[in-house]
C-alpha cells in the first residue's frame, strides 16, 4: 500500500495542478497492490502479472451477502450496492486499484488556483450502454442531480458545495465550487448517467461501465453482461457476471463447496481453511476501522480515565490472533494505516497487549476501586465482530472489566447506537471509509450527525478545521495527525484492528484485483484456461 | 349456505385482527425504517424528503386507515427495500407473486412425498406384528421429528450433495428458465421438509389405526368374516384418516406459509425467505401482505379440511 498513499500524495498535488494522474491505469501492472495481498492457508496470491494469456468469455457468479438497496447509483447508500454498481457505471473520474484516480469519462481535468473551478475536458466517443454518446449535457445532468442541484435533494452528500454545472462547449464542462477543498476531487466519481434517464419511468440502470445492466431479481441478485464498447480496449474478458444474493454465510459456505460461486469475500478464518484445497484464498486490508465504541456522554465512560483503562485492558494483539488469524492491522485513532501520509502510528500510547496493573490504577483513580460494568450492543450479522466482543469480555475481567454482550440486529443496532437516542454505553463495529481523509475524521467533532460517541473536544474540533480548511498537504497531513493524538489521549474510543478481507476464488480465475475502496471489479478477471 | 357466510365473516375479522396487530408490532420492534434504507451517509433533508413520501410523518392511525384503505382497493402498494428499476420500488404483489411459485412448488413436492411415504408406512406400522420393527421404527421416526430443520437441511445437502453428488448445493434454477431443473433441484429441500412430517404422520396414523382396531365395528366386520386386508384397509383406515387429514391439514398451512429454515439453507428465493429478509429491513408493507396470506392460508386450509371431512365422513354434513 505504499504506492497508494504515494499516489495519493501525487494525485492531491495534481488535482491542485489539474491534469489527470494515472492515465490508462488499467494497464499499470504496478505490484502496489500485490505487496498487500497475503497468502493464507494453502491458497496462492492472485497474479497481477499473468503467466498464461488472458482468454475472453465465460461466466462468473459472485456471492454477494446483501441485497442491492437501490438500482440508482446516486441513491444507493449501502456498500453492497456499490461493489456492484461500479461494474456498471462510471464517474468523470474513476477510482483503481492503487487508490489513485484515472480518468473515466473525462479525458482530462484542470482546476483553478483558488480551487473554486474544476474544468473537465469528456472523452470522445464514450458511450452509455443504450449505444448513445456521453455528451456535456448528460454530464451537467448527472452532477446536478447528485448534488441536489436539480431538485434541491442533495443525493451524493460529499458534492453539496457544488454551486454550478456548466457547460462550455460540447466537449468541456465547468463545475464550480462554494469553498475550496482538496478532498473534492473524489466526489466526480460520481456516476455519469444519461440526461433525465433517472427521472424516466421505469427506466433501467444505463451507464458506461465494463458491463452493462440485465436484470435483478430481489433475493436472487443482479445480472450484467459485457459491454462490447467500453473505452477501455481490450476489457472486460467475461461475458457474463451473475451477483448472486445468497442467505449467510453457512449457505454460503455450501455453496463454495458445492461450486455454485466463482467468488465470496468475506470469509471467516474457518470457512477459509475449509476451502483452502478447492479455491485459491487471498486476504487483504478491508480498510474498515473496527473499534470498541465508548459513549463518551453515558457512565461510565463520561470519566475520561475509564475510557483510557479500557484502552490500556484490552488485548489488541489477543483479538487480531484469535479472530482474524494475525492478518489484521492494529490501530489506535480513526485514520487508516493505507493512508500514510495522513495516518500516525499511536499503538503505543497504551500499547497493544494487555496492561492489566495500569488499568486497575486508573479505574482506582475514577472512583472505580472494584472494577466496572457496562453492556456492549453488537450486530449480530457480522460474526468478526461478535467474536472479537466474546474474546474481549472475557480477557478484559482480569482488570476488573465486565463487559456484557448483548447481540442485535442490524436495525436495532442503527437504532440504539446511530441515531438520536444514543443510550447505549458501548459497542462493537466498525466504520468502513471512502478515499478520503476527511470521511473518517470529520465525524468526532463535537456534536456532528455522525459523532455517534458523543466525543466532545475543542481541541480536536480546531485541529480537524484546520486540516479541512488547509490547501497545503503538508500542513493538512500535520493538523490530521494532531488531531488523532488528541483523540487519542482522550481515548475517545478504544480502536482495535483494520480487519483483513478473506475471499474464496475459483482456481481457474485470474486477474482479480483488490481496491483499497470497497467494489468487486470484475472488468480485470478473466478464465486462464477453458 | 349459512354455514358458509359463517366461515367468511370469521375469516374477515381474522385478517382485521392480525393486519392491526402486526401493525402494531411494527410500531413497537426498534429500527427506523429511514435510516434502515438511506443507511449512515444520508444528508437529514433526504431523510426528510423519504419520510414524507413514505407518509411515515403522519400519525400511526392516519398510516393504518390508509394502507388498509388501499388493500381494500387491491393497492398492496410498493416494497421500502427492493427496486424495481432505477426509479420505481417493487410493487408487494408483483415481489410476492414472484416468490410464491417457489413456495408453491416445494409445498407440493414436500406433500407429495410425505402422503407417498407416510400413509403405507403407517398402515404398515400398524399391521405388523413384529416387536424389533416395532422398537425401530419408534426410535427411527423419534429421532427424524428431533432433528432440528436447520440441521437436517445441511445433513440432507452433505449427503446428497457431496456425498453421492446428486445435485450442486446452491444451483438453484428460476421456474421460469428451466421448470425440469428447478424440479430437480427442489427434491432435496423437498426431502428436508418431508422428513420429520413423514414421521409424525406415520405416528399419528399407527396410533389412529391402533384405536380404531379396537372399536366394536372392526369386531362385526371380523365376525362378518372380512378378511384381514379388507377390514386393515377398507373399515379402520377410513376412520382412522379422520384425524390424519387435520394433521396433514396443518402441515400443509406450515409449508405454504414458507419453510423458513428450509428456504434459508438450501438459498430458495421463496415466501419464508421474504418474510425473514423483510422483516430485518422493516419492509412494511411487505410484511403486512406476507403475515395476511400466512393468516389466509391458514384459515383456509382448515376449510378445506373441514369439507374434507364431510366427503370422507358423510354423517357430518347431516347434522
Amino acid at each position: 500500500m505504499k504506492k497508494f498513499s504515494i499516489t495519493l500524495m501525487a494525485l492531491l498535488l495534481v488535482a491542485a495542478l489539474g491534469g489527470c494522474a494515472g492515465g490508462k491505469s488499467s494497464e499499470d501492472k504496478s505490484s502496489a497492490s500485490a505487496s498487500t495481498v497475503e497468502t493464507q492457508g494453502n491458497g496462492t496470491t492472485q497474479d497481477q502479472t499473468p503467466a498464461v494469456d488472458p482468454k475472453y468469455g465465460g461466466k462468473v457468479v459472485v456471492g454477494v451477502q446483501q441485497d442491492i438497496d437501490s438500482l440508482d447509483p446516486h441513491k444507493a447508500t449501502a456498500a453492497g450496492t456499490k461493489e456492484i454498481l461500479f461494474n456498471i457505471f462510471e464517474g468523470l473520474l474513476k477510482v483503481n486499484e492503487n487508490g489513485s484516480l484515472i480518468c473515466a469519462v473525462a479525458s482530462d481535468y484542470s482546476v483553478s488556483e483558488d480551487g473554486l473551478t474544476y474544468t473537465f475536458t469528456l472523452r470522445d466517443n464514450v458511450k452509455f450502454h443504450n449505444g448513445k454518446n456521453v455528451t456535456a449535457e448528460d454530464v451537467k445532468y448527472s452532477l446536478e442531480r447528485a448534488s441536489g442541484l436539480l431538485d434541491g435533494t442533495v443525493l451524493v452528500s460529499s458534492l453539496q458545495t457544488l454551486k454550478s454545472v456548466d457547460i462550455v462547449d460540447e466537449h468541456t464542462v465547468q463545475v464550480t465550487t462554494g469553498s475550496a477543498n482538496l478532498e473534492l476531487i473524489y466526489s466526480f466519481t460520481t456516476a455519469i448517467i444519461p440526461a433525465g434517464s433517472g427521472e424516466a419511468e421505469g427506466s433501467n440502470p444505463i451507464g458506461t461501465g465494463p458491463f452493462s445492466f440485465v436484470s435483478y431479481k430481489p433475493q436472487e441478485g443482479l445480472v450484467v453482461k459485457k459491454n462490447p464498447d467500453y473505452w477501455q480496449e481490450g476489457l472486460p474478458y467475461l461475458d457474463e457476471v451473475n451477483f448472486k444474493v445468497v442467505s449467510g454465510a453457512d449457505a454460503a459456505l455450501l455453496e463454495l463447496k458445492g461450486h455454485s460461486i466463482d467468488l465470496y469475500s468475506y470469509l471467516t478464518d474457518s470457512q477459509a481453511a475449509e476451502l483452502a484445497n478447492d479455491y485459491q484464498i487471498i486476504a487483504a486490508p478491508s480498510d474498515a476501522l473496527q473499534a470498541l465504541f465508548l459513549n463518551n456522554k453515558v457512565a461510565p465512560f463520561d470519566n475520561v480515565k475509564v475510557r483510557q483503562a479500557v484502552c490500556y485492558a484490552m488485548d489488541r494483539d489477543l483479538a487480531n490472533e484469535f479472530v482474524t488469524g494475525g492478518d489484521g492491522t492494529i490501530i489506535s485513532a480513526a485514520m487508516l494505516p493505507t493512508l500514510k501520509d495522513y495516518y500516525v502510528d499511536l499503538n503505543d500510547v497504551y500499547g497493544t497487549g494487555a496492561n492489566v496493573e495500569k488499568a486497575k490504577q486508573l479505574l482506582a483513580e475514577a472512583g472505580y476501586p472494584n472494577g466496572v460494568e457496562f453492556s456492549v450492543i453488537v450486530p449480530s450479522n457480522y460474526e468478526a465482530h461478535v467474536q472479537t466482543a466474546e474474546v474481549l469480555a472475557d480477557q478484559m475481567k482480569a482488570a476488573g472489566i465486565n463487559m456484557s454482550i448483548e447481540l442485535v440486529d442490524w436495525n436495532t443496532w442503527l437504532e440504539d447506537v446511530y441515531r438520536q437516542g444514543r443510550a447505549y454505553q458501548a459497542s462493537i463495529c466498525a466504520i468502513t471509509c471512502d478515499m478520503t481523509p476527511s470521511y473518517l475524521m470529520v465525524r468526532f467533532q463535537t456534536g456532528h450527525k455522525k459523532n455517534f460517541i458523543n466525543f466532545a473536544s475543542s481541541a480536536y474540533d480546531e485541529a480537524y478545521k484546520k486540516a479541512e480548511a488547509s490547501m497545503d498537504l503538508q500542513e493538512k497531513a500535520k493538523y490530521y495527525k494532531e488531531a488523532q493524538k488528541i483523540f487519542v489521549d482522550e481515548a475517545g474510543t478504544a480502536f482495535i484492528q483494520d480487519p483483513p478481507i478473506t475471499i474464496a476464488l475459483n482456481k481457474n480465475l485470474s486477474g482479480y484485483k483488490f481496491y483499497p475502496i470497497y467494489v468487486q471489479d470484475m472488468s480485470t478477471v478473466y478464465y486462464n484456461n477453458k | 349456505m349459512k354455514y358458509l357466510v359463517k366461515k367468511i365473516v370469521t375469516l374477515i375479522m381474522t385478517l382485521f385482527l392480525v393486519s392491526v396487530l402486526a401493525f402494531l408490532a411494527f410500531q413497537i420492534i426498534p429500527g427506523d425504517v429511514v435510516t434502515s434504507i438511506l443507511g449512515t451517509e444520508a444528508t437529514p433533508e433526504r431523510e426528510e424528503a423519504l419520510r414524507k413520501e413514505l407518509g411515515l410523518d403522519q400519525p400511526p392511525v392516519v398510516r393504518y386507515v390508509r394502507w388498509a384503505g388501499n388493500v381494500l382497493k387491491g393497492d398492496f402498494g410498493e416494497s421500502y427495500r427492493y427496486s424495481k428499476n432505477m426509479n420505481q420500488m417493487m410493487p408487494v404483489a408483483e415481489l410476492i407473486g414472484d416468490k410464491l411459485p417457489v413456495t408453491l412448488l416445494l409445498a407440493a413436492l414436500s406433500m407429495l412425498i410425505i402422503i407417498v411415504i407416510a400413509i403405507p408406512l403407517g398402515v404398515f406400522w400398524a399391521r405388523s406384528k413384529s416387536k424389533i420393527l416395532d422398537v425401530s421404527l419408534n426410535m427411527g421416526t423419534q429421532t427424524a421429528m428431533a432433528i432440528p430443520s436447520f440441521f437436517l437441511g445441511v445433513l440432507v445437502t452433505y449427503l446428497f450433495g457431496f456425498v453421492l453428488k446428486w445435485f450442486a448445493p446452491g444451483s438453484y434454477v428460476s421456474f421460469r428458465d428451466d421448470l425440469w431443473g428447478c424440479i430437480r433441484y427442489l427434491i432435496f429441500p423437498a426431502i428436508s421438509v418431508a422428513i420429520p412430517k413423514i414421521a409424525m404422520t406415520a405416528r399419528f396414523l399407527r396410533n389412529s389405526m391402533l384405536t380404531e382396531r379396537s372399536s366394536d365395528y372392526v369386531r362385526t366386520a371380523f365376525s362378518k368374516g372380512a378378511s384381514e386386508r379388507r377390514v386393515s384397509y377398507v373399515h379402520v383406515l377410513r376412520n382412522a384418516m379422520m384425524p390424519v387429514v387435520t394433521f396433514l391439514g396443518m402441515i400443509i398451512a406450515e409449508i405454504v406459509a414458507g419453510s423458513i429454515v428450509v428456504e434459508q439453507v438450501f438459498s430458495l428465493p421463496g415466501i419464508g425467505k421474504l418474510l425473514i429478509s423483510s422483516i430485518s429491513t422493516r419492509d412494511f408493507p411487505v410484511v403486512e401482505i406476507l403475515i395476511l396470506y400466512i393468516t389466509f392460508v391458514v384459515i383456509f386450509v382448515y376449510f378445506l379440511v373441514d369439507i374434507l371431512y364431510r366427503v370422507i365422513d358423510p354423517r357430518i354434513s347431516s347434522k
